[in-house]
C-alpha cells in the first residue's frame, strides 16, 4: 500500500506544482467557451427549459473533467518515457493494480479540480441549481476514470508527443465535442441522434447534466450503466496490458 | 546457499539483432562481480533483463532464487540498479527524489538511511536542490543513492563512474566496498579496467551477446602473466 500512496502522491505533486497550467488554464478555456457561446446564443436558445448559458455549464464542466483526466495520465507517462525517468517506477515492486490505481486516481483528482474550478467560476453568472449531487459525482468519477485509463493506454502506446497528440485530436476531441456538450442531441437530425447513442461520452454528459437539472435525454440509470460498463472494459484492458508489460517492458 | 544472481540461457533479440545469444551466469552471494565487454556487448541488456525492464525471448533470471518474471515483486525488492543512462525527474529535489523512491519500495520513514547515503556520496549540501540544478556527476550520484534506498542485498552498477570526478570515484568505491563487506553482492560494469582489476573478485567478459570468459580475476590475470587486466581484455577479445 505504501507503494501505491507514494506513486499517487507523486502524481498529484506532478500536476500541482504546475497548477497554473494544469488546472488554471483549462478553467480559463472553459470560461472563454461559456462567454462566447453564451453571449451569442443565450437570448435565442433554451434547452430543457433553461437558458442556454445555464444549459452549457454542466457539459463544459464534464468535458474539462474528461479531457484533463486524459491529459494527466497520458502526459505523465509519455514524459517519463521520453526522459527515461519511467525506470524509477518500473524498478520497484509496485503491483500492477497499484500502478493503475495511482495514475488513474491522480488523473481523476486533476479532472475534478478543474471541473470544480469551472463550476465555481461560473456560478456568478448562471442560475445553476444542483438537483442530484450523487449523480453528478458518480458520472464525474467513472467518466474521469475511464478517460484517465484511456490516457494511460495512450501514454504507454505513444513513443512521441505527436502520436499522443494524434490520439487526442482524432479520438478524444471528436468524442467529447460530438457528445452533446453544446446541444441536446434531440435537436439533431435523426441519423446523428442515433449515431450519438454509440458515443459513451454522450451518456457521461447527459447523466452529469441530469444531476443539475433533473432532466436528461436518457434515463440516468441507463447512462450510468453504460459508463460503468465502458469503464470496466477499459479497466480490464489497461490492467492486462500492464501485466504483460506491453511497451513498458518490451 | 542460493546464488545472488542466477542467469540461465538468456536470449534477447532487438529485431534481427541478437543482443543476448544465450547467456548463463551464476554470481554467489557476497561477491564483487565485474561484467566487462566492449560497447554493444550486451551488458546493459543483461542488466535490464535482470531488473525486469526488458522481457527476454527465452531463458530465466533469478535474484536470490526469485524468478524476475514469475516472482517479480520479491526479485525487485532484493535488487538495486544504478542505470547507465543519466535520468532524473525534474519535478523534485534530491531529498524528495530519495523519499519517493523509498516509498515505491514500501518504506515510509527512511530519513536516517537517506542521510547516511547522502553523506557517503557527498550530497548532503545538495539535499534540498532541485534535480535540474545538479551537475552531471551529481545527478549520477543521486542515481546511485536511489538504487540504495531499500538496502538491496544485490546491487548492480552500470558504469557508475562515467563522468564522475576522481574524489567522488574514490568515495564511491569506498562506500561500495563497505556495502560489499557488510554482505551486499555487487555487480559492476565499467570501461575503466583498472577499477575492475582492483575491485572485482570475479569477472565475466562479454562479446556480441555471449560470455566468452568467466573466472576469478586472479585466474584471468594468471593466464596472461605479467599483464594488466587491460592486456587480458584485449587478448581475449581478439581471440
Ligand atoms: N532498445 C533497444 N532497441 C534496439 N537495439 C538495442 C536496444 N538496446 C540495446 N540495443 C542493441 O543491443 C546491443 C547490446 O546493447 P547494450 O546496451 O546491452 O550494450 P552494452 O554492453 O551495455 O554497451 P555499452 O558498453 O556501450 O553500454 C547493441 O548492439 C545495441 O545497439
Ligand atoms: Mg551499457
Amino acid at each position: 500500500m505504501i507503494g501505491f500512496w507514494t506513486l499517487f502522491y507523486k502524481e498529484l505533486l506532478r500536476f500541482w506544482k504546475v497548477a497554473f497550467q494544469t488546472v488554471g488554464a483549462p478553467v480559463l478555456t472553459a470560461l472563454l467557451y461559456l462567454l462566447i457561446f453564451g453571449h451569442v446564443l443565450d437570448e435565442h436558445v433554451q434547452v430543457h427549459g433553461v437558458r442556454y448559458t445555464t444549459f452549457l455549464v454542466p457539459g463544459l464542466v464534464m468535458m474539462q473533467v474528461l479531457q484533463n483526466a486524459f491529459a494527466n495520465s497520458s502526459s505523465s507517462l509519455i514524459q517519463a518515457k521520453i526522459t527515461g525517468s519511467i525506470i524509477f517506477v518500473l524498478l520497484p515492486p509496485i503491483p500492477y493494480s497499484a500502478f493503475f490505481a495511482a495514475y488513474v486516481l491522480a488523473a481523476v483528482a486533476r479532472g475534478l479540480m478543474v471541473g470544480l474550478g469551472v463550476l465555481l467560476a461560473t456560478v456568478w453568472f448562471t442560475e445553476l441549481k444542483i438537483v442530484a449531487p450523487l449523480w453528478i459525482f458518480a458520472f464525474a468519477l467513472f467518466g474521469g476514470g475511464l478517460f484517465a485509463a484511456l490516457g494511460m493506454i495512450a501514454g504507454i502506446w505513444s513513443e512521441k508527443f505527436d502520436q499522443l497528440a494524434a490520439f487526442q485530436n482524432f479520438l478524444i476531441m471528436p468524442l467529447t465535442m460530438l457528445s452533446g456538450v453544446f446541444y441536446s442531441i434531440y435537436t439533431l437530425p435523426e441519423f446523428w441522434q442515433r449515431l450519438s447513442h454509440y458515443n459513451p461520452v454522450f451518456y457521461m454528459i447527459d447523466g452529469f447534466r441530469y444531476g443539475f437539472f433533473g432532466v436528461s435525454d436518457v434515463a440516468p440509470e441507463i447512462s450510468l450503466t453504460v459508463v460503468v460498463a465502458c469503464f470496466a472494459v477499459v479497466f480490464a484492458l489497461t490492467l492486462s496490458l500492464l501485466k504483460r508489460g506491453w511497451k513498458l517492458r518490451a | 546457499m542460493v546464488a545472488a544472481v542466477s542467469i540461465i540461457d538468456v536470449v534477447k533479440h532487438f529485431g534481427s539483432l541478437k543482443a543476448l545469444a544465450g547467456v548463463s551466469l551464476e554470481i554467489e552471494q557476497g561477491g564483487f562481480f565485474g561484467l566487462l565487454g566492449p560497447n554493444g556487448a550486451g551488458k546493459t541488456t543483461l542488466i535490464s533483463s535482470l531488473a525486469g525492464l526488458l522481457r527476454p525471448d527465452s531463458g530465466s533470471l533469478k535474484v536470490m532464487g526469485h524468478d524476475v518474471v514469475k516472482d517479480f515483486r520479491e526479485a525487485r525488492r532484493l535488487l538495486g540498479v544504478v542505470p547507465q543512462e543519466l535520468v532524473f525527474d525534474p519535478f523534485f529535489n534530491v531529498r524528495e527524489t530519495l523519499r519517493i523512491q523509498s516509498g515505491y519500495f514500501g518504506i515510509r520513514k527512511n530519513d536516517d538511511w537517506i542521510d547516511e547515503i547522502l553523506e557517503n556520496l557527498d550530497l548532503t549540501s545538495k539535499a534540498e536542490v532541485n534535480m535540474r540544478r545538479l551537475s552531471g556527476g551529481m545527478k549520477r550520484r543521486v542515481l546511485v543513492a536511489q538504487a540504495l534506498v531499500h538496502k538491496p542485498p544485490v546491487i548492480v552498477l552500470d558504469e557508475p563512474t562515467a563522468g564522475v570526478d576522481v574524489e567522488l570515484r574514490q568515495g564511491l568505491w569506498q562506500f561500495v566496498r563497505r556495502l560489499n563487506g557488510e554482505g551486499h553482492t555487487i555487480i559492476l560494469t565499467t570501461h575503466y579496467l583498472e577499477e575492475a582489476e582492483a575491485l572485482c573478485g570475479r569477472i565475466a567478459l562479454m562479446k556480441q551477446g555471449r560470455v566468452i570468459a568467466l573466472d576469478t580475476t586472479a585466474n584471468l590475470m594468471a593466464a596472461h602473466p605479467g599483464g594488466t587486466l587491460e592486456d587480458v581484455f584485449v587478448r581475449t577479445m581478439n581471440q
